[in-house]
């Protein structure tokens, strides 16, 4: 004889499916390093993400107490290894800002010419490997063939390809080698047209679209609250660039430069290019459009190291030497903040009078960018999680210092 | 073959065990090399136009310039690594997995015709099944068992993950295969995958693609769900590496893995040859050159017997190979072109898309053969269409005696019921 069962619901809330912990990372081919997630998903549904860090913690800050400024170089390359020469400039700008250093005209075109073009590499590298997050690998190996052209450029003007230590409060430790700015030129010629092959390979690629649009939709408003910079904050159509609205002492570099703000105003982006058109399917503040506005900051770095490279071959004044290492620093204490690759990048310094810096800490962009993974990821399947952490294009050296 | 055997050892009963035994060994054996072969090929060929494609050179030293050997070495290193059985997984399982995988893509191969039988009564293949299609559909979809089994046995989550998508995944797009293969079934009005090819000889306007344009319609519909139904980019989402890490083979290294490395190129052949044979006119080449040759000659009865069919027995099978490489390597060409679709979208596809325009495909297909409707196939007919459609009914029925179809003087469908008649290997 049959079971009655009165209440047919009983079943049905019965037969359910149990929720599953998953841990993915800190070994995880697209978790950018070592970031750990933990994820709490049912079938395929993740209902809620927990990031976990340190797995790179390595003291830097701490090393940088027992350090001078012109040491703890080398450490700054560290934290965000992707984009050295910017983490070198924020924290030579820092340094210089405590110390009332001023440098000339030529020095500071200098550093624009060389940042913007590690900015360029960096994208380079998020956009690769956000190819490969989304599980094609041919745009990885095609935005590291461009980078490398960049790394050899690098390489003639300090030596290094990753960690360069070329920017140091004072200037830099060289001027550029005779004949590099042809060379830059020459490249940079040639990277133009190559910049179509990426929009083709992945911002016009159906299957491209079909991923990342109206995913991980981060509003304007919640980018503001997490404290998002950066392409992050820009893809959600805030208007903010610290190259423009950061402190005088950073925007001085880009006094004169023509550019503006890559993000989505009035309903469009910049029209000073020739741009693939946005899809339809497209929400502000989703994965595209934050993928889109590091394709055509790269386009705008490009620009501007083409201007940095006309002022510095008619400036004046040599191209900034760099403090000694006994220097004493001033007492006091000093915050600046830069616009990296990924964001803004902050150093504080606090000094007692001696050449060693009393307190030295970093605001790191990539780690107020991770902080909206756990809301932007509940509720999405398995497969869009690594396409929303690559898009904030997150490096674990840089958030875990 | 089994009484050519026999007659040496056992002269007076042809049908003997031990000759049918050892025949099935021989099979069995080139069957295997052909898909190791193949796989070492494949995997040497994914890399160089992977590389290619992503502007570099792919392996360049293992034995000699172009680095063909580098499979072999890489195989080799596999086969020297420690077997490793995770403590999690279940073992006999985790074990039996590989092997399950393997075997399915294998045994598909038994039934695929790599020629007609120009010189002998029945087709080029290890045991020609009557109904070919059928079997090497239905055989090739016991491949996902392999793939959920590891997922399952291996103890991880991440397999898991792999295994339920495979079965989600692989499961959906057995439906528009299934009716993608109808079409060219029913134009030639047989499963058995030696009359399919027959069917489309003469000038590449028979290939059963240029039959209709529903025809030429559904086979990129076909080449879509072969790609999903093995596993290949960007429908490879039950090993997915940037998401579950390598999906259901996270565990496995070594041979275990390797061999299901095997079962995937050995699938991706398989599926590509099929394709040739139901809509590339299989072993016919785009020009009927022996056809011509014989006519020239003056020999009447075509397909020839003796050493001219065997010549373009072997013509027909480095045909069928050429384009089953053809298809494999577009497949290469797709995997290192786009990205991974989700799997939700995959699943859409499969059920809003890709059945759907199958079924009004069929439908179509049905129309325009039922009206003889001219398309680029009439314009040179090597043979009437009703005739093999005949052949089948009638064979099934039993009506007809070879004797009786002699006198008719169709030679082919008296070949063909005498194939059926004698049944031998």
């Amino acid at each position: 004889m049959a079971t009655q069962i009165d209440d047919q619901r009983i079943i049905e809330f019965d037969v359910r499916t149990d929720e599953m912990l998953v841990n993915m990372g800190p070994q995880h081919p697209s978790t950018h390093g070592v970031l750990r997630l933990v994820l709490r998903t049912d079938g395929e549904i993740v209902s809620e993400v927990t990031p976990h860090l340190g797995y790179l913690h390595r003291c830097a800050e701490k090393i940088g107490e027992n350090l001078t400024p012109r040491q703890w170089i080398p450490y700054t390359d560290r934290m965000d290894y992707l984009a050295g020469m910017n983490m070198n400039l924020g924290w030579a700008l820092c340094v210089e800002k405590l110390l009332q250093h001023d440098l000339s005209e030529k020095a500071k075109h200098l550093r624009v010419i060389i940042c913007e073009m590690g900015r360029i590499a960096s994208h380079l590298v998020g956009m690769g490997a956000y190819g490969l997050d989304l599980g094609t690998f041919s745009p990885f190996l095609y935005a590291f063939r461009e980078r490398e052209r960049i790394l050899d450029l690098f390489e003639e003007v300090c030596g290094a390809r990753l960690t360069y230590s070329y920017i140091t409060p004072g200037g830099a430790t060289a001027d550029l080698p005779k004949g590099w700015l042809q060379k830059c030129e020459q490249f940079l010629d040639q990277f133009q047209p190559i910049i179509a092959e990426y929009h083709a390979l992945l911002t016009t690629n159906a299957i491209f679209i079909k991923r990342t649009c109206d995913i991980g939709v981060l509003t304007p408003e919640m980018a503001i609250d997490f404290g998002c910079t950066g392409p992050v904050l820009r893809g959600s159509g805030v208007d903010y660039d610290l190259r423009r609205d950061g402190e005088e002492r950073y925007t001085e570099m880009y006094d004169g430069y023509a550019f503006e703000v890559i993000c989505q105003k009035d309903g469009h982006y910049p029209k000073d290019h020739q741009y693939p058109a946005v899809p339809k399917d497209a929400v502000l503040g989703d994965c595209w459009h934050r993928f889109y506005v590091r394709m055509l900051e790269v386009i705008q770095s490009m620009d501007l190291v083409r201007q940095a490279m006309d002022r510095y071959s008619v400036a004046s004044g040599d191209w900034g030497v760099p403090i000694k290492l006994a220097t004493k620093l001033p007492p006091g204490d000093v915050y600046l903040e830069t616009e990296a690759p990924r964001g803004q990048m902050g150093f504080y310094l606090v000094s007692n009078g001696g050449n060693i810096p009393w307190r030295v800490r970093a605001r790191s962009s990539s780690f107020c960018n991770l902080s909206v993974c756990p809301e932007i990821c509940k509720g999405v399947p398995i497969a869009d999680i690594p396409a929303i952490v690559g898009s904030l294009d997150i490096v674990m050296g840089e958030i875990d210092r | 073959m089994a009484e050519f055997i026999n007659s040496f050892l056992f002269p007076d009963q042809p049908d003997h065990w031990i000759g049918v035994l050892i025949t099935a060994l021989i099979h069995v054996v080139m069957i295997i090399n052909v898909i190791a072969v193949g796989a070492l090929v494949f995997i040497w060929m994914e890399r160089k136009v992977s590389g290619r494609i992503q502007d570099r050179l792919g392996p360049t030293r293992v034995g000699g310039k172009f680095g063909w050997l580098q499979t072999l070495a890489d195989g080799l290193k596999l086969v020297a690594k420690e077997d490793i059985t995770p403590g999690q997984a279940d073992s006999f399982l985790f074990k039996l997995a590989p092997y399950l995988s393997f075997t399915a893509s294998f045994c598909a191969f038994i039934a695929l015709p790599f020629a007609s039988g120009y010189s002998w009564s029945s087709g080029w293949a290890a045991r020609e099944v009557n109904t070919g299609v059928f079997f090497v559909l239905a055989v090739l979809g016991l491949e996902v068992f392999g793939v959920i089994l590891a997922g399952y046995a291996s103890g991880s989550k991440w397999s898991l993950f792999g295994g339920m998508r495979e079965a989600a995944q692989v499961v959906s797009y057995e439906v528009p295969l299934g009716l993608c293969v109808i079409i060219p079934v029913m134009l030639a009005g047989s499963m058995n995958l030696v009359t399919i090819g027959d069917m489309q000889e003469g000038l590449f306007t028979n290939w059963f693609l240029f039959h209709d344009p529903f025809t030429f319609c559904v086979f990129w519909v076909y080449f879509t769900c072969a790609m999903a139904s093995v596993n290949r980019a960007p429908f490879d989402l039950a090993e997915a590496e940037s998401e579950l890490v390598a999906g259901f083979h996270t565990e496995y290294s070594g041979l275990r893995w390797s061999i299901f490395f095997m079962a995937e190129y050995g699938s991706m052949f398989l599926v590509s040859a099929l394709a040739a044979i139901l809509f590339f006119g299989g072993w016919n080449g785009p020009f009927p050159v022996f056809a011509t040759l014989a006519s020239a000659l003056g020999w009447e009865a075509w397909p020839t017997t003796g050493l001219l069919g065997y010549v373009a027995g072997l013509a027909g099978v480095a045909n069928i190979l050429f384009k089953g490489v053809v298809g494999v390597t577009v497949m290469i060409w797709v995997r290192w072109t786009l990205p991974r679709l989700r799997i939700d979208q995959v699943i859409t596809m499969c059920w809003k898309y890709c059945v759907p325009i199958a079924a009004v495909c069929f439908a179509g297909a049905l129309f325009w053969q039922y009206n003889n409707i001219w398309f680029l196939n009439s314009l040179h007919p090597a043979r009437s269409r009703a005739e093999v459609r005949e052949n089948w009914s009638v064979n099934e029925l039993q009506l007809l005696t070879p004797s009786a179809l002699h006198e008719v003087g169709e030679s082919d469908m008296a070949k063909g019921i005498e194939n059926e008649a004698g049944g031998q290997i």
